[in-house]
């Protein structure tokens, strides 16, 4: 692969990672949730976050040209070659924390993905036109949430406070930009990340506003996902992942 | 109210009238106490079963070997919490509550298909559940689609709808072992030696033994017998295995000419009550699992309706 | 405090345009909103459909089974109505 080719790759990767593995991470909700209404919702959501990442990963496949599938890239590579944000792998804590992460990402995809229908890739283009149309759906859901957990009881008030104060620091590395990503921005085909910033920023104040929150101070960041330097919870979720591939190689499921 | 003898109450010729022309009895329509107290214990435990269902599965979602089986693992434990939520309504149009019937659930007074007590032990367990637990209740459900309450039967025509994709993604998977390494053979084969019998047993004790089938096949709630459904289920099943070239654990299973159906061995008994009684494997823990989420999910639900409230104050003001 | 349950909503749906929206079940949720996204997740996951109205269980007004004979049965007389009621001769019998 040339320059362009694996600046492309690395970027439907990086995607198709973020959205493997808030999918998994939703999708460990099942027979879990709050109630049956919601367990069947959730298990949507992942669903749809699964399914972007099966279209990522084809698109890389084809970039790559090697003939590798999305169950290469899925089950067969470590955690330092795992490109997502360090906010998707976190584990799901409690449902103020689960939806908490889930709106700081709804905000942001609906950003992303709504610049992304205007890629000048086809692929990428007819990718983010469909994930816009879910993270609609997704945002609508997370913003809900938010304000019945924010404006409900004491309970659930100090819980999803305590969630975003958990959180806040690890939204900084969804607007940071490599330079090969750059390349491709500039080039009318990736998203400049930095520019969703303000408006994320903004739509996160007003809903934690609605939901009697306070914006947490913030003040510190953690970040790296995209270099692959991943917290220690993404070993254990793709060791659970991956157990039957890496214990029964090469084989067909 | 006074309650009229039943034998004297005029209602119960209508009612009667009505089952055997094979006419739908509706929620508002007049029901003898039994019949209402049958019915909701059926779909009730109908519906238990469907949520508990989700466990066993549930457990192979995040080691599901690609991401294809992996999405279609998730789809069909959505399906069975679809079918829960169809029945609870579907029990609520007699007049209690989900929130009763879990309590029901949780301290033991209403039961749930044992199938679902049995652990899942290997990815091939998956394909098994499928193709048997499902294979089996497409069987029944399909007989109850004729049942005589009638959201009860509106509930199962759409169940059955969506359960043939269950019982056909569970055979895909099963193949696939069957079809895979020899490793991946024998743990099919393992699979299926372990949820064979559990699977017959699904459809309940024979029916000289059983309390509950005459009234029930009397009312057209149950309409047909569970030896002749276990029957059908083994005659559908065994040409199955046999094309994968899987081994039915039963050295009496034999075809038998003159009735033009399997003949097979006894069901171990002691088990099956054994697992009803409550001391299978996992009735513990599923029954735990279950509490713990409904108990997880309190302050949730109480933060849904506080919000709820105070939204309706402020609309009032 | 133990929470009460959630409301009980039914739920309509019409597969396709020109069809009428059909009674497919009912859903617990906190309010209407709440209820027609959930009827989205449980009753449309197989595109059945391109309309949902939800309701509240409580706010449907029942017709009784004693008032089938007051409410049903004077229409049984009138045969009239049916198109069915009326032989035309074969040559214009189309209509």
């Amino acid at each position: 692969m040339d320059a362009r080719q694996k600046a492309m790759f690395d970027y439907c990767i990086a995607f198709g990672d973020d959205s493997l593995t808030l999918g998994h991470r939703l999708s460990e909700w099942c027979s879990n949730g709050p109630f049956l209404e919601e367990d069947l919702a959730l298990t949507n959501v992942a669903l749809d976050f699964i399914g972007r990442a099966r279209m990522f990963y084809a698109h890389a496949a084809e970039v790559e040209g090697e003939g590798r599938d999305e169950d290469d890239y899925a089950y067969l590579r470590d955690c330092r070659e795992y490109r997502n944000f360090l906010l998707h792998e976190l584990p799901n804590g409690d449902f103020a924390f689960t939806m908490a992460r889930q709106l700081m990402v709804d905000v942001f995809d609906v950003g992303f993905f709504g610049q992304l229908a205007g890629s000048k890739d086809p692929d990428l283009a007819a990718i983010g036109a469909k994930a816009l149309k879910e993270s609609r759906y997704h945002l609508r859901r997370s913003e809900d949430w938010i304000r019945r957990l924010g404006d409900g009881t004491d309970e659930s008030h100090r819980r999803v406070q305590d969630a975003f104060e958990q959180l806040w620091g690890y939204a900084a590395e969804l607007f940071e930009m490599p330079a090969a990503e750059q390349h491709l921005a500039d080039a009318g085909i990736a998203v400049d990340r930095a520019a969703l910033k303000p408006g994320w920023t903004a739509t996160m104040q007003n809903v934690l506003q609605e939901a009697t929150l306070e914006v947490p101070a913030g003040g510190w960041s953690i970040g790296g996902g995209r270099d692959g330097m991943h917290t220690e919870h993404l070993g254990y979720l793709l060791a659970e992942m991956q157990f039957l591939q890496r214990a029964y190689p090469g084989l067909t499921w | 109210m006074t309650e009229k003898p039943l034998q004297a109450d005029p209602r119960l010729a209508t009612f009667e009238a009505k089952v055997a022309n094979e006419e739908r009895i509706e929620p508002k329509d007049w029901m003898p106490d039994a019949f209402r107290k049958t019915v909701l214990r059926q779909m009730s435990q109908h519906a238990h079963s469907e949520v508990i269902g989700m466990q066993p599965e549930g457990n192979w979602i995040t080691r599901a070997p690609t991401l294809y089986r992996k999405i279609v693992l998730l789809a069909k434990i959505q399906d069975e919490c679809g079918h829960g939520l169809y029945l609870y309504s579907a029990a609520e149009t007699l007049g209690t509550s989900r929130e009763e019937m879990v309590q029901a659930l949780h301290e033991g007074k209403a039961k749930y298909a044992s199938i679902f007590n049995y652990p899942s032990l290997t990815w091939a367990d998956i394909g098994m559940i499928g193709w048997l637990v499902d294979g089996a209740a497409i069987v029944n459900q399909v007989s109850l689609q004729r049942t005589s309450y009638g959201p009860y039967a509106r509930a199962m025509i759409r169940i059955c709808k969506e359960e043939s994709f269950h019982q056909r993604q569970g055979f895909d998977a099963t193949m696939a072992l069957a079809r895979g390494s020899a490793e991946q053979k024998a743990m099919a084969q393992d699979a299926l030696n372990r949820w064979w019998w559990p699977s017959l047993m699904m459809f309940g004790p024979h029916d000289s033994d059983s309390a509950h089938s005459g009234q029930s096949m009397k009312w057209k709630l149950k309409r047909e017998s569970n030896d002749v459904l276990r029957q059908r289920f083994v005659d559908q099943t065994v040409p199955q295995a046999e094309f994968i070239g899987l081994k039915i654990p039963d050295p009496d299973l034999k075809w038998n000419e003159q009735r033009g159906s399997y003949d097979f061995g006894e069901i171990d008994w002691d088990e099956f009550h054994r697992v009803i009684a409550g001391n299978g494997p996992c009735n513990r823990q599923r029954l735990a699992h279950h509490v713990r989420a409904h108990e997880n999910g309190q302050w949730v639900r109480d933060a849904m309706h506080a919000y709820e409230m105070k939204r309706k104050s402020r609309d009032a003001a | 405090m133990k929470q009460q349950n959630l409301p009980l909503f039914e739920v309509f749906v019409r597969s396709k345009r020109g069809l009428d929206h059909r009674h497919v079940g009912s859903l617990h949720a906190e309010d209407p909103a709440q209820a027609l996204e959930y009827a989205r997740d449980v009753y449309l996951r197989r595109s059945e459909g391109v309309s949902i109205w939800v309701v509240r269980s409580s706010d449907i007004t029942a017709s009784q089974e004693s008032d089938v004979e007051m409410f049903c049965d004077p229409m049984d007389d009138k045969p009239y109505r049916h198109a069915t009621h009326f032989n035309l001769p074969k040559e214009v019998d189309n209509m």
